[in-house]
């Protein structure tokens, strides 16, 4: 007996606005952005870049695992209070971009290191300070992370770096040259590489 | 217990949820209700200790916010010049094309009834998370439903 009125309101409420949009800034300024991520294009295919009020905190290659995966797995491993939020990465994107077009040397955005645990911390923090277009070894990075002898554990460090690119895990190659693997598929610590002049 | 990345909350119910604060909480305080209900519910998510069932978590702090924005618009002064140029720049008319006499009969309901009669109407919500939103048990959700529509029949044919 009341379907005439369920027919006008279903009919109603299809034209109601739809169009409303978070107020990420407020989200932010009130403390509750824990962590914020964005795409990015990039020429080794599109990125996704997170941070906290903290720093870069993650960036992921997105050729193997889709965005929702990588999101995912910060909700859980972070905070789940994660929301897409460009222009809080504003400056990460902006780095990335001229880094990619040869502009670039350093990166300046502070760094979230709370991904990183241990050993593995120690080796990325190293490796950090590895400088653009020079290259170190699994064993001399496992020295100054403090085990000499830690080699294929530096390797293993460096293959579950969260940060690649910013954090330079490409800049490692085994003793002797060899490129060794890389998180994104070796095809990238060439090109990457190549960028930086190191290989021709 | 895992909860699933706030963004896809908002991605999955922003739509249905801002349609929720015009058609509850009028034209006028539709964003505050929208941009508040998220807000609240950023604050308590991470202490959440179910997820099985957010979409009525969140309609639940939707409607509780728009109760709260009924009641201190009914207690501030609004100065007349406010009004004037509200009336002139925002008329409930245009912007609620369709039907806006139903929408101001549905927010004339009480708020039980007024959340019932959107949420199984319009959104098509289960028995079960209606009686989880309004926390009443199944039985007092569909009399709230029956209720709300029979009295928005009787005044919208009247």
């Amino acid at each position: 007996m009341n379907e005439d009125i369920e027919t006008a309101l279903r009919e109603a409420a299809a034209t109601l606005p739809s169009a409303a949009t978070l107020d990420l800034q407020r989200v932010a300024g009130e403390g509750l952005l824990d962590v914020a991520y964005a795409t990015v294009d990039s020429p080794l295919g599109p990125l996704v870049v997170a941070a906290t009020p903290r720093g870069l905190v993650r960036l992921a290659y997105t050729g193997s695992r889709d965005e929702g995966e990588v999101v995912e797995d910060l909700a859980g491993k972070l905070s789940p209070r994660i929301l897409e939020a460009p222009e809080r990465l504003d400056d990460v994107r902006r780095e990335l971009d001229e880094y990619f077009e040869g502009r670039r040397v350093d990166f300046e955005v502070p760094i979230d290191w709370s991904l990183t645990h241990g050993f593995t911390g120690k080796v990325l923090r190293q490796t950090a300070r590895i400088g653009y277009g020079k290259t170190s070894t699994y064993a001399e990075v496992a020295g100054r992370a403090g085990s000499p002898r830690a080699v294929r554990a530096a390797g293993n460090a460096l293959g579950s770096n969260p940060i690649p690119v910013v954090v330079p895990c490409h800049r490692v190659l085994r003793t002797g040259g060899a490129l060794g693997g890389y998180t994104g598929g070796v095809e990238r610590k060439e090109f990457l590489l190549r960028l930086e002049g190191v290989l021709a | 217990m895992k909860l699933p990345p706030f963004q896809a909350l908002l991605d999955e119910h922003s739509t249905d949820l801002y349609r929720f604060c015009v058609a509850t909480a009028g034209w006028c305080e539709a964003d505050d209700c929208f941009q508040e209900t998220w807000i609240a519910a950023l604050r308590a998510y991470p202490k959440l200790r179910r997820a099985d069932n957010l979409r009525a978590w969140l309609f639940r702090i939707a409607q509780n916010k728009a109760i709260d924005l009924h009641r201190s618009r009914g207690r501030r002064p609004v100065p007349v010049e406010a009004v004037a140029e509200m009336t002139v720049a925002e008329p409930e008319g245009p912007v609620l094309d369709g039907q806006p006499e139903l929408w101001a009969a549905l927010r004339d309901l009480p708020p039980k009834q007024r959340t019932a009669v959107f949420c199984r109407t319009v959104l098509g919500m289960p028995y079960d998370e209606l009686a989880e939103l309004l926390e009443s048990s199944e039985d007092a959700a569909r009399h709230n439903v029956f209720e709300g529509l029979k009295k928005l029949r009787e005044e919208w044919t009247a």
